[in-house]
């Protein structure tokens, strides 16, 4: 007979799995997290997790946390969409948060703004300086034509696969999946319009998003569209997050272009209204 | 803002015309293509943006990727062979032939919520291109959940070395057509844009015409 064989056995062995450590996992309570970033006291972490190449995870916050989202090894590239938490309908537009700021490469102080013309976050601080607002992620198609398979279990999952995941979990569906964000692999616009893909990012690089509204955030941590490998690469990706406060008037980043402003007007205004200022 | 140059002949495919009319200036136009079928689009005074999303008129949650499109084609302008792709992954139809030598997919629609960042709160209750879609849309069940960035036919935006892109002066002329292919049963939804405030309509809404033809071998 095997120890499992009983209830009484079987329960031993669930919890004696306890304690476990594993590359990729979320540390609960997240301010017992060993390596806060310098300068963010512990108890301030709300979430801190590992997600290993090909896997998502996803995490509501509240307006005026920061997440940052770290290049562990080198090779981890974040899929991302936001969502206003209060209501998912409002989401990341990615033709606006190039065209409004007139810019089509993210960096810091640029905003991710909402298809209602709000701030959803911020970039305030990017060491990575290689992301991509064109691009969007991976289909299961086109992992199936260059890996072989795109599955969300299988071995070379496509970010749109992890990302229908994620976002079921928030009981949104295919329809709700617009054209994302990626950070940590960037891509550049020839003369001509041709794509070319910026490359990886050293490890320990880092972006730093400020949530200027109460989000959803979903994350598919997979490579590239245009990775140029023939094999499926993505390394490790940390994800941390702590309390803190949204851009205000005093920020020199609320003002710093007129675009801007209106758009932090609009995202105040919101909020104001709504019970979240 | 009319045009100095003469209207050029629209450039229609052969094969019999299911539909053809035109679209008032700022208004709204929906129709399924059937696989096969050839869908026309004419800058008729010239400089009009034809705001365009595609769905598959079978599974309405599948429906027009920006990224996707650049991605396969490895560019982000469209031009004739462009293949217009799903969220999937998969070709929903092919611009198969093009007057006018360029158009947009990154620079999305106007919005009455996007008009108030980019020029002031004073463009709030002017119309837009999400209203129409928005409108649209209602008449195939299709609410705010299904809009996502679109294609701008004859709007010209430059991304410039160091990132920089906007709505510029347009390349169209009157006359200039460009035809689209249904690789699969596709819903599209046009916006005659009706944004006042840059230079994508000339700063004056046009008509269009939109062409249905039936295709080669098609009856």
């Amino acid at each position: 007979m095997t120890s499992t064989a009983t209830t009484e056995g079987a329960r031993e062995h669930a919890r004696a799995q306890a304690g476990t450590i594993v590359d990729a996992m979320p540390v609960l309570p997240a301010r017992t997290y060993a390596k806060a970033p310098a300068g963010v006291a512990a108890e301030l972490l709300i979430w801190a997790e590992t997600v290993a190449g090909g896997g998502y995870t996803s995490k509501v916050i509240a307006r005026g946390s920061t997440i940052r989202l770290t290049d562990r090894d080198g090779d981890a590239c974040a899929h991302v969409l936001l969502y206003n938490a209060d209501q998912p309908w409002e989401r990341i537009n990615m033709a606006d948060t190039i065209k409004v700021p007139w810019q089509a490469y993210l960096g810091t102080g640029h905003p991710l703004l909402s298809d209602q013309g709000r701030v959803l976050a911020s970039i305030v601080q990017d060491t990575s300086g290689t992301h991509d607002a064109l691009c969007g992620t991976s289909t299961r198609a086109r992992n199936e034509e260059r890996y072989g398979d795109g599955s969300a279990h299988g071995p070379s999952p496509a970010g749109r696969e992890l990302l229908l995941l994620a976002a079921a979990k928030h009981a949104l569906g295919p329809r709700d999946i617009p054209p994302g964000v990626s950070f940590l692999k960037g891509t550049r616009v020839a003369q001509d319009g041709a794509l070319l893909p910026t490359g990886t990012s050293t490890p320990g690089a880092f972006v730093e998003l400020r949530a200027e509204l109460p989000l959803v955030v979903l994350i598919a941590n997979v490579p590239h569209p245009l990775d140029p490998r023939d094999d499926y690469h993505c390394t490790t990706l940390e994800v941390l997050a702590w309390r803190g406060q949204p851009t205000g008037p005093g920020d020199p980043l609320w003002s710093s272009t007129p675009e801007l402003e209106r758009a932090f007007l609009n995202t105040y205004d919101y909020a104001d209204a709504r019970g979240l200022a | 803002m009319a045009s100095p140059e003469p209207a050029k002949e629209a450039t229609l495919p052969p094969g019999r015309v299911i539909l053809d009319e035109v679209v008032p200036a700022r208004a709204p136009w929906s129709a399924v293509i059937e696989a096969g079928q050839l869908l026309s689009i004419v800058d008729l005074e010239g400089n009009q943006a034809v705001d365009t999303l595609l769905y598959d008129a079978h599974d309405t949650s599948e429906r027009y990727s920006v990224p996707d499109t650049i991605v396969a084609q490895g560019n982000v302008y469209l031009g004739e062979g462009s293949v217009l792709m799903s969220s999937a992954g998969r070709p929903l139809m092919t611009i198969v032939a093009d007057d006018c030598g360029r158009h947009d997919t990154v620079a999305g629609a106007c919005s009455k919520e996007s008009n108030t960042l980019r020029y002031g709160h004073h463009t709030r209750h002017q119309h837009a291109c999400a209203e129409n879609f928005l409108i649209e849309g209602a008449k195939w069940g299709l609410g705010k959940r299904d809009l996502v960035s679109n294609i701008n036919f004859y709007m010209n935006v430059p991304v410039e070395q160091d990132g920089t892109l906007g709505v510029v002066d347009g390349i169209s002329r009157p006359g200039l057509t460009v035809t689209l292919r249904a690789d699969r049963d596709t819903l599209v939804l046009v916006s005659n844009c009706p944004q006042m405030n840059n230079p994508c309509n000339g700063f004056d809404p046009t008509p269009i015409r939109v062409v249905i033809s039936a295709g080669i071998g098609g009856q």
